[in-house]
This record gives C-alpha cells, sequence and structure tokens, in this order.
C-alpha cells in the first residue's frame, strides 16, 4: 500500500496527474470507500487493502470532465470495466493514467460471521493473511482469508489488466469454482422452483437502485428507472410487479457489455444474487453466438449490436435447447 | 340465464406485436379473406419487429397479458433490411430469461409471417390462443413477490 501513496504523491509532485482516485478509509476497517485526493496531504487517508472491492472505473465517467489527468488505480477486474467504458465513449483514455493493482482476493464483511465487529487483521496488502483475526466486541474470532472473499473472487477471470499505464504489487491466483455452476444449478430446477427461487430472493428488494448506480455499465445520463414514464419510477412498489421488471430491465440493459464484475451483488443490501441475472444473459450469450468477453477489447463488436443469418430463433427456449447447453 | 362461474370459459388476453410492413398486412389479408382468429388477440402495430424493447413485453404482462406474441418480416425480409435479426437475438434472450426465473415460456412467441401468408397468420393466432388458454391464467408474470 505505501509503494502506491508514494508512487501517487510523485505523480501529483510532478503535476503529471491533477487527481487520485482511489480508495480511503471509512469508518470501520471493512468499508473503505471510493474518493478523489487531489493533494500529497490528502493522501494520508489513502487505503488500499482486501476490502477495497469497490470498481472505480465508473468514476472515470465523471474525471473525464475534468481539468487534467486522473491517475486511478484499477484492479484487474476493474480493467475490464474501464475498457467496457472506452468502447462505449465513456471515459477518456487520454486523460487517466492508469495504475494497474494487484489483487489477492476481495474480501466481504457480510461473509464474516460475526457481530460487533471493531477490527481485522489480516486483511492487509500485500501481505494478507491465511487467516483473519477478527476482534469484536464480544471476543475474539478468525475466519479464513478465503471463506471472506467476495464471490466473484472465487470465480476470477484471471489477474491481468486488461489496460494499465503502469503495474504495481502482485497477485495471487483466487478462482476455485465454475462461473455458470449456480446459473446451470438454477436452469435444472423445475419451473416451479426456479419460480419460488427468484420470489423468495427478489421479494428482499428495497429498491434502493443501489445496484443500478454502481454499475460500470450502467452509465446512461437519463435512466429508464427514472423516467416517469416507466411504471416504477417511484423507489417504493406500487405493484408486484415492479421489482420483477425491474431486474430483469436493468440485467438486460447491460447484457453483452457487462463485464461480471460482481458490483451488483457486492453492495446489495438485502443480499440479493444479483450477479445470477447478468451471467445467465452472458452463459446464453456464449452458447448461442460465441463465446464473448465484455471488456477485453475495444473493437469486437458486441452480441447484441450484431447478427448472424443463422442465428437460433428464439422458440429454441420452448424448446429447452437452451437449458443444458 | 344465471351465469355460472366455473363453467365460464377461460378468456385469455393476448397482445400481439405486429411489424407494420408484413405481419400487419397479413392480418389484413386473413380479415379480407375470411380467415378467422379469435377475438382474445391485440394486435399492436409496430414500424419493424425491431422496434420492440424487451420492456414492451414485460409492460403487457404487467397490465395483465396472458401470453405475448411478435411478428415480423421473415429474416432476410426486413423493410429496414436486418431489423428482426436483432430483435430475433434480443426476444431470444429475453425469453430465456422469463424461463429461467420459472414463468413458462409458452407465453411468449416470436413468429415470422409475411404479408402475404394470411392463412398461416391465422394459423399462428389460432395454435398461439390455444396453448394459452391450455396455460391458463397468468399469474407468475403478474406476482413474483411473496405476498402472504
Ligand atoms: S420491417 Fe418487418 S421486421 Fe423489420
Amino acid at each position: 500500500m505505501q509503494e502506491l501513496i508514494t508512487r501517487a504523491k510523485a505523480l501529483l509532485e510532478s503535476g503529471e496527474v491533477q487527481r487520485v482516485l482511489g480508495w480511503k478509509q471509512g469508518e470501520h476497517i471493512y468499508d473503505p470507500e471510493p474518493a478523489f485526493f487531489d493533494s500529497a496531504e490528502a493522501l494520508k487517508d489513502f487505503v488500499y487493502n482486501g476490502f477495497c472491492g469497490a470498481n472505480l472505473s465508473k468514476y472515470m465517467i465523471e474525471a473525464a470532465k475534468l481539468e487534467g489527468k486522473t491517475l486511478v488505480f484499477l484492479k484487474p477486474c476493474d480493467s475490464y470495466s474501464f475498457v467496457q467504458l472506452m468502447k462505449e465513449h465513456r471515459v477518456d483514455r487520454e486523460k487517466a493514467h492508469i495504475i494497474g493493482v494487484g489483487c489477492k482476493g476481495k474480501l466481504s464483511v457480510n461473509k464474516i460471521d460475526a457481530d460487533g465487529i471493531l477490527d481485522i487483521q489480516g486483511a492487509g496488502y500485500p501481505d494478507c493473511a491465511d487467516t483473519l483475526t477478527v476482534d469484536t466486541l464480544y471476543g475474539q474470532t478468525t475466519v479464513s482469508y478465503k471463506d471472506a472473499m467476495l464471490e466473484r473472487c472465487h470465480v476470477c477471470k484471471g489477474k491481468e489488466h486488461m489496460v494499465c499505464d503502469e503495474q504495481i504489487g502482485e497477485s495471487a491466483d483466487t478462482a476455485d469454482s465454475d462461473r455458470f455452476a449456480q446459473v446451470a444449478a438454477i436452469e435444472a430446477m423445475s419451473p416451479e422452483e426456479k419460480f419460488a427461487f427468484f420470489q423468495s430472493e427478489l421479494s428482499k428488494c428495497i429498491r434502493c437502485n443501489a445496484c443500478r448506480n454502481v454499475c460500470p455499465a450502467c452509465s446512461c445520463r437519463k435512466c429508464v428507472f427514472d423516467s416517469t414514464k416507466f411504471d416504477s419510477t417511484q423507489k417504493a412498489n406500487t405493484t408486484s410487479f415492479e421489482e420483477k421488471m425491474f431486474h430483469i430491465i436493468r440485467a438486460f440493459h447491460v447484457a453483452g457489455r457487462c463485464t461480471d464484475c460482481g458490483e451488483c451483488s457486492r453492495v446489495c443490501p438485502q443480499g440479493i444474487p444479483l450477479h445470477l441475472f447478468n451471467r445467465k444473459f452472458i452463459k446464453d450469450i456464449n452458447s448461442l453466438y460465441g463465446e464473448y468477453q465484455a471488456g477485453v477489447d475495444a473493437q469486437a463488436k458486441a452480441p447484441l449490436t450484431s447478427f448472424t443469418q443463422e442465428d437460433a430463433e428464439p422458440s429454441i427456449v420452448a424448446e429447452g435447447g437452451l437449458t443444458h447447453a | 340465464m344465471p351465469v355460472n362461474q366455473n363453467n365460464e370459459e377461460f378468456r385469455p388476453v393476448i397482445v400481439a406485436f405486429c411489424c407494420n410492413w408484413c405481419s400487419y398486412a397479413g392480418a389484413d389479408l386473413a380479415g379480407s379473406s375470411r380467415l378467422s382468429y379469435p377475438a382474445d388477440v391485440k394486435i399492436i402495430r409496430v414500424p419493424c419487429s425491431c422496434r420492440v424493447n424487451p420492456m414492451f413485453i414485460l409492460r403487457a404482462f404487467e397490465k395483465g397479458a396472458d401470453g405475448v406474441i411478435l411478428c415480423g418480416c421473415h429474416p432476410g425480409d426486413c423493410h429496414y433490411s436486418t431489423g428482426n435479426y436483432y430483435a430475433r437475438r434480443r426476444m431470444t434472450l429475453l425469453f430465456s430469461m422469463l424461463d429461467f426465473i420459472g414463468v413458462e415460456n409458452g407465453r411468449t412467441r416470436v413468429e415470422w409471417v409475411s404479408a402475404a401468408e394470411g392463412v398461416k397468420f391465422s394459423e399462428t393466432m389460432n395454435s398461439f390462443v390455444a396453448k394459452i388458454r391450455s396455460l391458463g391464467k397468468n399469474v407468475r408474470l403478474g406476482d413474483l413477490r411473496c405476498k402472504n
């Protein structure tokens, strides 16, 4: 972490960048938040540890409108989002100095089964422990780093940066499960079971819109969910249909552009596995229209803005052709 | 005559999005050829199948439709050359998502019907309405929340 601060200071002092986009210490050890730093002194609050899961790419949309260059720290998975935003002309590559930071898996406090957490040791970077020591109001407990990791880190796309000017820090491979296993398990359920599963998950939704707000692919200036013409502008639901509408449309709007960064699920205060919707689309796109990973190549043709004459007919769904593909 | 509630036939509400250049004219042809299709089908004319946003489909269900069908020009015949190819990808993904969340997938359909295919139009509508009748009222799409 010190290395990052030293480099950021040097770039600020040389005048090469006007500001730094990074993470700053939150109220607790486990809730650092994205922040802009515009001076070397301000950097005293800078942190980079196992809890810095927040993807900073989306903030670069605002940074692109500011004077001068912005130094941004991107983890490997964040860099996919940045490339995707470049492809959509939402960020300005020229106005970004990107430091690719290493990542050894990011943690979620929700995965630590303890109340009254005071401090957590072992979540640092680059030196993280295999076992986290958690001090709570009620004593000390431990949890393995792996078990406290975000779901998305278990299905990590790899620790290679898709875009960066320089790299600092090393990474550790964290992928240990199949990315589509959960989706496939749901596909194998009966319609009643599927329905019951999503009913129980989506009933938790409080329409806080956090998933939309955090999503780096959701970058429209005007969002359909804020339109007065849409049936659910208000956050409180007036009909029972709204959650479903909201979640299908949210995922659909990023279909073919979602890099599967997992931010939606990370920020959901209700713990809804929102990434399942996105991943279902990714899985279908891969099996129908060929493997596609958004955020790898800014020149590549996106699956929903291209077609082939031989594409499958929508009836393939009713025929069950997609379920086990 | 007293109406027996239980004996009343189920009349589904079916929304058909029809492309102006083909299926809508196909429906016209079906009419002028005196071919019949059930009155449960409510046609909404769209400029091209590609005009149909996935939200239109969901919105129709939200407003009480029991089935939604999209009719467009045959692939390769779109008035705007390629609109229906994009629509095809979108609808495939949307239908697959509906299937994924456990809504019977027979409630949605895409069919390519040209302006000359009055017979196909009437047959398609008849079979779709029959399918929806057999599925019964759409409760799942109307209500995903646990209310009880
Ligand atoms: S004009 Fe009929 S589908 Fe495009």
